[in-house]
């Protein structure tokens, strides 16, 4: 495939604004205006009103993993247009432009890595890349990801943000929601941790799959989340949505995830919950049957 | 106990004679149609011989059927698939003259009409039948909100099919809908949840599920009944990731290039043959299930009965293995060697 070896021309997205580059940043939700160094040290989160910026995979696993254990796995996977898509633009040259911009292979990058000390499986979207969207090659690298985990015995951690499923490959990123939920069923009855974490912004296909099926559903602050997007809700219903709608706050309000954790608590709030999901991960799963036959509610 | 009912005449209701309703390209074949029932009046009331004449445009009226169907496009196929006289889910339980008892309800918060389902009887086998269940007028329509399921139209189905495994009945799921609701309330009480959790249930489901696209198969609201062993569409279904108008809106920046994207997105029962997505087409009657509903259901009828049939040998255990590995073997990429 010569096309995707191609060097990155050096596309940057053009980014309008009247302030100096690099140095000061909007807070596109409050409008303050941030040091970016200041910025760099609170892991892009506003001071003002503690909005979440948008970060690289490479910086959260940077904010999750211990210092140089990541390996990244199932590297090489390229999206293999089955439709042979054409919108405005071909599929094909869509895929070949997002490699050459994000230097990703495609919107997810799994692989092992260990948190203060404990092996886990991370599966990291990236919405960079054709919005995070879901075709064939993240729905079979999180295939993977979770295979990995029953194999090894190890947790899984995915962290979300996507636009849905990707249109482009129509009815094949439409399975990709069951085969991904089909391996968290498995994963399930393994008794294996699947730690699920949103962040802004969820919507689609990937929240009606795996990204909701966490063991325990963890948002950072203020991320949108959810099936619809606003805009098509408001044209069904024809009436204005309620402030904070489909924001993490209100979905911890209505009962859709665990917690609401800052970015910079994430690590230390992932550690201690597996601490308590990760006893069943350790024992073999033919001693768990001895156990339960022995246990005094039986005899 | 035929057609026992919760709090309305489900089954019943659907049965009232639809409005006639043609569609553009049909209409010279309607045409041509209601020249020969006219015709064929005129011989009683008259008294004369037309079989000459009615002979002749009968078989004018196959060619220009053949014609037509012969060369259906993509979005041609999207409006055959939502045809307001299509048969819809409770039309093929009545028809199939089975013995049907529905249950309602998700025993959280509502009972979601969008959604019906219950045991059933086909010849001599039980089985637990879901579908959605779209409206066949306006009031009915809006009862069943266009066959687009709230999060509670999810909850029941996940309750069905685990009522189903329980007692080991085999699941048979019937798809038609436009896609789930996207409402404030649905967001309010998860629909995505609803769909996922349907969607990790059916993969692991202990019991046959044999799902057939009798209409539209909108994403993932039609998906969430969809986690099958068999996989069929009826010849004029559709199933997609995206409603072409929500594809043309988004890739096209144009709601009226639908036709573009109908093609683009190859949601045809024909092509997903072709991908090896789902497992069998079961063909249609001349001119679509609409021309004759009761055709339609008879043959769908056997290949329900059949594929029920034929799952039912399998071990439970045979019976996941394979599901899983049939739907972790869906997807088209491309792997670079290292
Ligand atoms: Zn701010």
């Amino acid at each position: 495939m010569s096309w995707f070896r191609r060097e990155r021309r050096g596309v940057q997205p053009i980014q309008k604004k009247a302030i100096p580059d690099g140095l000061w940043k909007k807070c596109d939700l409050c409008g303050e205006i941030l040091y970016v160094k200041e910025l760099e040290k609170r892991l892009w989160t506003c001071a003002k009103c503690g909005n979440h910026f948008m970060i690289s995979t490479q910086q959260y696993i940077e904010i999750l993993a211990d210092p140089g254990s990541f390996r990244e796995t199932h590297t090489g996977l390229i999206s293999g247009d089955p439709l042979q898509f054409k919108d405005l633009k071909k599929y094909r040259d869509r895929i070949r432009e997002y490699h050459e911009k994000t230097g990703m292979e495609d919107a997810m990058v799994t692989g092992f890595a260990s948190m203060d000390g404990r092996d886990v499986v991370l599966a990291i979207m990236d919405f960079s890349y054709m919005g995070g969207s879901m075709g064939s090659v993240v729905g079979e690298k999180f295939a993977r990801a979770a295979q990995d985990a029953i194999l090894r015995r190890r947790p899984l951690i995915a962290l979300s943000r996507s636009g849905g499923a990707r249109m482009q490959e129509s009815i094949y990123s439409l399975m990709q929601m069951a085969k991904t939920a089909a391996m968290l069923s498995r994963m399930s009855e393994e008794g294996l941790p699947f730690i699920s974490i949103l962040t802004n912004p969820t919507t689609g296909g990937v929240t009606a799959s795996f990204a909701s099926l966490g063991d325990v559903i963890i948002a950072e602050p203020k991320a949108l989340i959810g099936f619809a997007g606003p805009r098509v809700i408001q044209q069904t219903i024809r009436q204005d949505l309620p402030e904070g709608f489909q924001r993490s706050e209100f979905l911890l309000d209505h009962g859709m995830v665990d917690m609401i954790v800052p970015r910079d608590e994430l690590r230390r709030t992932l550690e201690g919950l597996l601490d308590f999901m990760c006893a069943r991960a350790a024992s073999a799963p033919d001693q768990e049957v001895k156990d339960d036959s022995q246990s005094p509610a039986v005899s | 106990m035929r057609h026992a009912r919760g709090k309305e005449g489900d089954a019943k209701m659907v049965q009232r004679a639809p409005k006639r309703h043609v569609l553009d390209f049909e209409q010279p074949l309607v045409e041509l149609e209601d020249k020969i029932t006219e015709l064929k009046q005129l011989a009683v009331v008259q008294n004369v011989s037309v079989d000459e004449e009615v002979g002749r445009l009968s078989e004018k009226a196959d060619r220009l059927r053949n014609e037509i169907f012969a060369k259906l496009t993509a979005w041609q196929q999207v409006q055959l698939a939502r045809h307001p006289l299509r048969p819809y889910a409770l039309d093929y339980v009545s028809a199939l003259n089975t013995e049907f008892v529905e249950l309602h309800g998700d025993r959280t918060f509502a009972d979601d009409a969008a959604i019906v389902g219950g045991f059933m009887t086909l010849n001599d086998r039980r089985v637990m039948m879901i579908g959605h269940q779209k409206g066949r007028d306006t009031r009915e329509n809006i009862r069943r909100n266009f066959g687009m399921p709230q999060p509670e139209g999810y909850r029941k189905a996940n309750r069905l099919m685990r009522l189903a495994e329980k007692f080991h009945l085999p699941i048979v799921t019937l798809i038609d809908t436009p896609g789930a609701y996207p409402g404030l309330g649905a967001e309010e009480r998860g629909q995505a949840l609803a769909i996922a959790e349907n969607l990790k249930l059916m993969a692991g489901l202990r019991v046959p599920v044999v799902s057939v696209v009798i209409g539209e198969g909108g994403s993932g609201g039609a998906l969430a009944l969809g986690v099958a062993d068999r996989i069929i569409m009826l010849q004029h279904a559709i199933y997609s990731v995206i409603s072409p108008e929500g594809c043309a809106a988004i890739l096209w920046k144009d709601q009226t290039k639908v036709k573009e994207a109908a093609d683009a997105l190859k949601l045809t029962a024909k092509h997903l043959l072709s991908f090896g997505v789902i497992d069998r087409v079961v063909p249609e009657p001349p001119g679509g299930a609409h021309r004759d509903p009761a055709a339609m259901a008879d043959t769908l009828g056997q290949v329900l009965y059949e594929e029920v049939n034929y799952l039912s040998h399998v071990s439970p255990t045979v019976l996941r293995e394979r599901r899983l590995k049939k739907f972790l073997n869906m997807g088209y990429f491309e792997q670079e060697s290292p």
